[in-house]
């Protein structure tokens, strides 16, 4: 066997790994998806989507928990959007790289790897209890926004570094100062990848369960949430609740509101791809 | 050249934020005709166990009292309790009695309570149905098998029984933060919260239930609820206190005769509460109805003599409860 051989043989076979590990994740995802929407589409109707929760399975329905999951979604997408973006283009692009800016650097790094319970009890102790909020949305979506709060820093911060140096130095070269450079040219330029980071770290923040469960989150609510200060349940604590249930069909329900967060997630993940080809459409260097 | 305004981007973030604001609040309020002129807010957490019933409650409440606003957490008993002496809850549900260091916090708020039994619930022992030699279990044997001393040591069944066969045992429980722990462990063992920990535990039971009915060799433990809803996978078996094996079911946990692992589901109202007139209304109707209700998922009802006892219980409690608060 030649060389050329050799190496074209170890090209194959590194080729026939890669499909294989992306195929587990593939099927994974598929076997898990087919389960469950075998399990749980039959039971989608509108009255699914529009009634309370209730002892009988085939009449509880998940009104008050889509609706508090879409409350949390933008309660937390107004914090933690302008917190994190404005903190990523400090970093990035105002501070300097003193030992200061390298230790919150490291920190934000180790932040977004802690479980998301902890986060559930510093936001009972610090946003439930201290500021006395109680166990409302607010209190939720800030605990929520804090666990977010280092994907989006982090991401805004790529995709800053993203833009070329070029882009910068032209605006300065024309005179302008070095917020009119970041608010007119750098933020407009990464706005793509921010806005994906933002949305990709909302759809962690809406199948959370547990940092809810430890504010406070209830598991019966028998009305819409109308303000920040109103108690609540999303998505998550109330497929948790069902999965613990004995009785099969409330298995069948779970599966169900599975699905729905599932859309909740894919609509997400949509909007984000399609705001970003659109940016991206845009510029034009 | 980059040629597009920031504005753009405000305003497009401006218009998917009130596009989802505006589909968060189209949410319905279903207006239901008020059968009680009674409002207010009542907030009951705790136990998962107790929860189906209080929900069950909540929910046909709903009808009695329209405007009334009940919600029920599911924090655990324990999680529970900590609120409730704290003073941040009306109502506990509990899956056990409160422990005295909860009782301390209570007296040292000023919360004095009552505690109201509401159903009752068997705690099932039970092995894969391929299991042919386990026809019944004596408490003395269970507690052999799940004192603390037992870890690593009782690991076949023929340590049990000596005419059972020499194979391993594999052992299924309730998670160590649940109140089913706490009572299997004080019923069978002796002290609360103490037994081996090599055993295969989870907060789920549906969890155990797989485990059990996959596994030939296994004993567990879990609610009657559980049992009775895959009585096909699962086998029970008889426990003998001492006067013959007695099978768990809607007699023998009714009548007491399935001791020690019959145990009652309680709720605790908080003094601070009493005073609000829908507060006594719902937990009136709560005991008129927990019989129904907690057979409807998968409890068992108190016989009708103890819920006249509770309520009795309460309405002295309601009493007196009102004159303190007067004073």
């Amino acid at each position: 066997m030649t060389n050329s051989e050799k190496n074209r043989l170890k090209d194959k076979a590194f080729q026939v790994f890669g499909v294989f590990c992306t195929l587990i994740g593939l099927v994974v995802l598929a076997i898990f998806l087919i389960d469950i929407v075998i399990e749980g589409i039959g039971r989608i109707d509108w009255d699914f989507l529009t009634s309370l929760p209730s002892r009988r399975a085939a009449s509880a329905g998940i009104l008050t928990a889509w609706a508090g999951t879409l409350w949390i979604l933008v309660l937390s997408a107004v914090i933690a959007f302008p917190l994190g973006i404005a903190a990523g283009v400090y970093l990035e692009e105002y501070a300097k790289k003193t030992k200061l800016s390298n230790f919150l650097e490291i920190n934000i790094a180790n932040l977004a790897g802690v479980p998301s319970i902890i986060y559930g009890l510093l936001g009972l102790e610090l946003f439930v209890r201290m500021m006395n909020l109680g166990g409302v949305l607010l209190a939720g979506a800030l605990t929520l926004s804090l666990l977010i709060l280092p994907i989006v820093i982090v991401t805004t911060r790529e995709s800053i570094k993203a833009v070329p140096r070029t882009i910068r130095d032209g605006s300065f070269a024309l005179g302008a100062s070095k917020w009119q450079t970041v608010w007119h040219q750098v933020l407009p330029a990464s706005f793509g990848g921010i806005l994906t980071g933002v949305i990709l770290a909302l759809s962690r923040a809406v199948g959370e369960a547990a940092p809810l469960i430890v504010i406070g989150a209830l598991a019966y609510v028998p009305f819409v949430p109308k303000s920040p200060m109103d108690e609540f349940t999303v998505l998550p604590i109330q497929i948790f609740n069902w999965t613990s249930r004995p009785q099969a069909a409330f298995l069948t329900n779970a599966a169900a509101a599975i699905i729905i967060l599932l859309l909740i997630t894919f609509l997400l993940n949509g909007i984000a791809v399609y705001l970003r080809h659109r940016q991206q459409k845009k510029i034009k260097w | 050249m980059l040629n597009l305004s920031f504005s753009k981007f405000k305003l497009s973030a401006a218009l998917l934020l009130s596009a989802s604001l505006a589909f968060t609040s189209c949410g319905g309020n279903s207006g239901q005709e008020a059968g009680s002129d009674l409002s207010g807010a009542i907030q009951i957490d705790g136990s998962s166990t107790v929860y189906p019933v209080t929900e069950a409650v909540a929910e046909e409440y709903r009808a009695e009292a329209p405007n009334v606003k009940v919600t029920v957490g599911v924090s655990g008993t324990g999680g529970g309790m900590k609120k409730f002496t704290r003073g941040e809850i009306d109502i506990v549900n509990a899956s056990r009695s409160m422990n005295e260091a909860e009782a301390q916090t209570a007296s040292e708020n000023g919360i004095s309570y009552v505690q109201l039994s509401v159903a009752y619930d068997g705690l099932t022992v039970v092995v894969h149905p391929s299991n042919d030699w386990a026809k019944d279990i004596t408490v003395a044997e269970l507690k052999k098998l799940w004192e603390p001393e037992a870890q690593g040591k009782i690991m076949r069944w023929n340590q049990i029984r000596p005419e059972w066969p020499d194979q391993e045992i594999h052992l299924y429980g309730a998670g160590v933060e649940s109140g089913t722990y706490d009572y299997f462990t004080e019923a069978i063992v002796g002290k609360s919260h103490s037994s081996r920990g090599d055993y295969t535990a989870s907060e789920d039971d549906n969890v155990l239930v797989q485990g059990v009915s996959t596994d030939p060799l296994a004993l567990g433990f879990f609610g009657y609820a559980y049992y009775e809803e895959n009585k096909s996978k699962l086998k029970a078996i008889p426990v003998d206190n001492g006067s013959g094996g007695v099978l768990p079911s809607l007699e023998t946990v009714k009548d007491g005769s399935y001791a020690p692992l019959s145990r009652p589901l309680f709720l605790y109202i908080s003094s601070k509460a009493i005073a609000k007139p829908e507060i006594v209304d719902f937990v009136n109707f709560y005991l008129e109805n927990a019989g129904e209700l907690s057979q409807e998922v998968g409890y068992i009802a108190l016989p009708d003599n103890v819920y006249k006892e509770q309520q009795q219980k309460f309405d002295e409690f309601a009493k007196s409860g009102a004159t303190a608060n007067q004073q």
